[in-house]
């Protein structure tokens, strides 16, 4: 069975159609009446951090995920953005089961994955997938990338014969951008960004149902980014996927994303549907990540003002009192240091946990 | 302009510009692999210019030969299966290629600095930050222990690094990426080199971070006078940060100019379509991005014409047999290797 209509290059052969406003709402609306995949609550991973080799000694915890929640629907992109050690490439690796979560639920299938059994949780695997952030180390490097992109066919047994795994793994190669000579080839005769998309290509090859795409195209430049991004929005049509999308490049999450969770030190901040978030940012943060994001185009960016956030993410092991980014927030109040804000709904579907607005 | 549509008397030493100085002459660069596909031609026949104190960037598909291009200036090539083939790079007017090893030595770190992607990778994980800077000094500056030790804590406090003297003292898994990229900034420029090359010095970063590294780069070059080529696939970073811009594919640059000509009215299909498939948070969201279609080529298989023309919507016959060569294109100082680049001149305003 053939996975997408077409390869990239053909679908943009056909033509893209014109730019139009509402061509990309039309779908977000249908998305209401969709069943949630998956649904996360409250979610914990708090890690014990320990001093002392021979005789380790509890000293404290790192709160990487300090009670989160959100649902995702079929069909679903949830965006999920922040700077790094904010938790979300950890609230990921909890839905794969890459950690084991201190608290909290995660419903899949009707199922908590938190509490399920190895058997069952195998069972579950070949429906999640996840697309890693680094091409250099996901990537066995002695193994051809032919090789490389069946293996996980191989692991669940979902493409038994070598002929049609053959088959599928040039289809695959094509379907990610790659030109099929590549399956002879080995990782490190490959540039970054081809390296990524074979990443792309072993992720599908078992046509999973929920994809987490952890920085995903990040490292990849901006024309195969394109590719890539239509290549997620129709296999997403195509095949009723959902995705967590997490990611930095906070154009390519509004693009493609219908909702957006942005994270801060293990909390949520704020989440709003996507042109809410974009058009009406209301927590600080959120407002220095958007400001952050250079505009392509000179012009513009000569004469727009620079507010750049000062400072870096605090420790995690000893986290801000109250709000957590109140020590870099510009418009921070005394109370900010004292009182931990409360994560409430302003609008409808538009949440945000800041005490000053 | 950057790239040289091609050398004339104007551009040979001695007949000069004036105020204009040359810093990095690339004539004619080719660099290839030798690999069992064949011969990648990863860098084939560049050609671009330097002046002091500006910032380049390469901007262009993975795999282009950006990287290579930039590591063939220090010749930090792996040999085998790279090798440096043809061409001329001169710094100041000495051609890089004909040093000795220990000349080029001197030359890297020293003359030309590099700040990679991951600072991890370059920088040593066993040994403290202020003795890898320290080294550094002692080896090319002949500094004592204690001037090396004063002139690290400077360099740290000028790339924004908080206690100095207490960060020296600690290894680099104590600092953040951030704060790594911060240290590699501060050995970069250890030796107040005259040219940074610095290969996605943010790719690996956050938004917010990146912003703070590059405005720190930016001031740091601007108050040094010291030059950057910066390679990046972020079309918003080239335009908040470049000079100029040299946009490469298939392993040749095929357009170059000011950096404000370029996304105002670019003149190569490639450079339209990359200018084309990027999301823009200023603009209303498109249903679909327009992706430059097709498959990056297989540079060990290019055949003669342009390497771009299957994949152009701009393509005639000519194209595929015929290597366009730079030539001027659209406003002064602005070049593309294209036929057809009349017709595509003005398409990015009717596109949009
Ligand atoms: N060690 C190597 N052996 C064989 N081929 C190589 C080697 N290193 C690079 N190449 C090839 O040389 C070409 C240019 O690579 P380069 O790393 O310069 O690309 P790039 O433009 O920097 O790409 P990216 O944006 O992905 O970093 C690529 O086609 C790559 O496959
Ligand atoms: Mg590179």
């Amino acid at each position: 069975m053939s996975m997408a209509p077409a390869t990239p290059a053909e679908m943009s052969e056909a033509g893209a159609p014109p730019p139009q406003a509402g061509a990309a709402t039309a779908p977000r609306q249908r998305l209401a009446d969709a069943p949630t995949l998956i649904t996360v609550r409250n979610l914990k991973m708090h890690f014990p951090v320990t001093e002392g080799a021979l005789f380790p000694r509890l000293v404290g915890q790192v709160k990487a995920v300090d009670g989160i929640s959100f649902a995702i629907r079929k069909g679903e992109t949830l965006g999920l953005v922040g700077e790094s050690g904010c938790g979300k490439t950890t609230t990921g690796r909890c839905i794969l089961r890459l950690e084991h979560a201190t608290g909290g639920e995660i419903l899949f299938d009707g199922k908590n994955l938190i509490d399920l059994d190895r058997k069952s949780m195998n069972a579950l695997r070949r429906k999640i997938q996840v697309i890693f952030q680094d091409p250099y180390s996901s990537l066995n490097p002695r193994m051809k990338i032919g090789d490389i992109i069946a293996e996980p066919m191989l692991v669940h047994g979902t493409e038994p014969d070598k002929a049609a795994r053959d088959a599928r793994v040039m289809e695959l190669l094509r379907l990610c951008g790659l030109d099929p000579r590549f399956a002879d080839r080995f990782p490190h005769e490959m540039s970054g960004g081809q390296r990524q998309r074979v990443g792309i290509a072993r992720a599908l090859s078992v046509r999973p149902e929920f994809i987490i795409c952890d920085e995903a195209i990040s490292a990849l430049d901006v024309s195969i980014q394109a590719q890539i991004i239509n290549l997620l929005e129709d296999l997403r049509e195509q095949f009723g996927l959902t995705y967590l999308f997490i990611a930095h490049d906070l154009s390519v999450v509004r693009h493609l994303c219908h909702r957006v969770a942005v994270m801060y030190l293990g909390k949520i901040v704020e989440m709003a549907d996507c042109d809410e978030l974009y058009g009406n940012p209301l927590h600080p943060y959120t407002q220095a990540l958007l400001a952050a994001v250079p505009i392509p185009d000179p012009e513009i960016e000569k004469t727009r003002a620079h507010h750049i956030v000062k400072g870096e993410v605090p420790s995690p092991i000893n986290p801000p009192s109250g709000c957590v980014f109140h020590p870099r927030c510009p418009s921070a109040v005394a109370e900010c240091s004292k009182s931990v804000p409360e994560f409430r709904e302003v609008k409808p579907g538009h949440f945000v946990a800041c005490s000053v607005i | 302009m950057v790239a040289r549509a091609r050398r004339g008397a104007a551009d040979e030493p001695g007949h000069g510009w004036g105020t204009v100085a040359k810093l990095l002459e690339i004539d004619g660069l080719r660099t290839q692999f030798l690999t069992s596909a064949g011969v990648i031609k990863a860098v084939d026949g560049i050609s671009y210019d330097v002046n002091e104190g500006e910032t380049i960037a390469i901007v262009g598909e993975s795999g282009c030969g950006k990287s290579i291009s930039a590591l063939s200036i220090l010749r930090l090539i792996p040999n085998p299966p790279g090798r440096i083939v043809g061409g001329s790079i001169r710094f100041r007017g000495r051609d890089l290629l004909q040093l000795s090893e220990e000349e080029i030595r001197n030359v890297r770190g020293r003359d030309i600095a590099m700040v990679f992607q991951e600072p991890m990778t370059s920088l040593n994980p066993v040994l403290t930050v202020g003795r890898q800077l320290t080294e550094t000094l002692q080896q090319h500056l002949n500094m004592t222990r204690e001037q090396a030790n004063a002139r690290a804590a400077e360099l740290l406090g000028m790339v924004g690094i908080a206690e100095p003297e207490r960060r020296l003292k600690q290894y680099p898994h104590h600092f953040s990426g951030g704060m790594r990229q911060r240290v590699m900034i501060a050995m970069a420029l250890c030796c107040d080199p005259k040219l940074i090359i610095a290969d996605e010095p943010t790719t690996a970063l956050d938004v917010t971070i990146q912003a703070q590294i590059l405005e720190l780069m930016k001031d740091l070059t601007r108050r040094l006078g010291v030059a950057l080529i910066v390679i990046t696939h972020n079309l918003g970073i080239v335009a908040r940060y470049a000079d100029r811009v040299n946009v490469m594919y298939a392993g040749k640059i095929i357009e170059s100019g000011p950096a404000a000509e370029i996304y105002r009215d670019p003149q190569h299909p490639y450079t339209l379509a990359l200018l084309r498939s990027v999301p823009r948070m200023d603009q209303p969201r498109r249903a679909r991005l327009d992706p430059v279609r097709g498959q990056p080529p297989d540079l060990s298989r290019l055949g003669d014409g342009c390497a771009f023309a299957p994949r152009c919507g701009f393509a005639v016959a000519r194209c595929s047999r015929e290597t366009p060569q730079l030539a001027p294109a659209g406003a002064p100082g602005h070049i593309a290797a294209c036929w057809e680049s009349e017709r595509v001149s003005g398409a990015l305003k009717r596109a949009s």
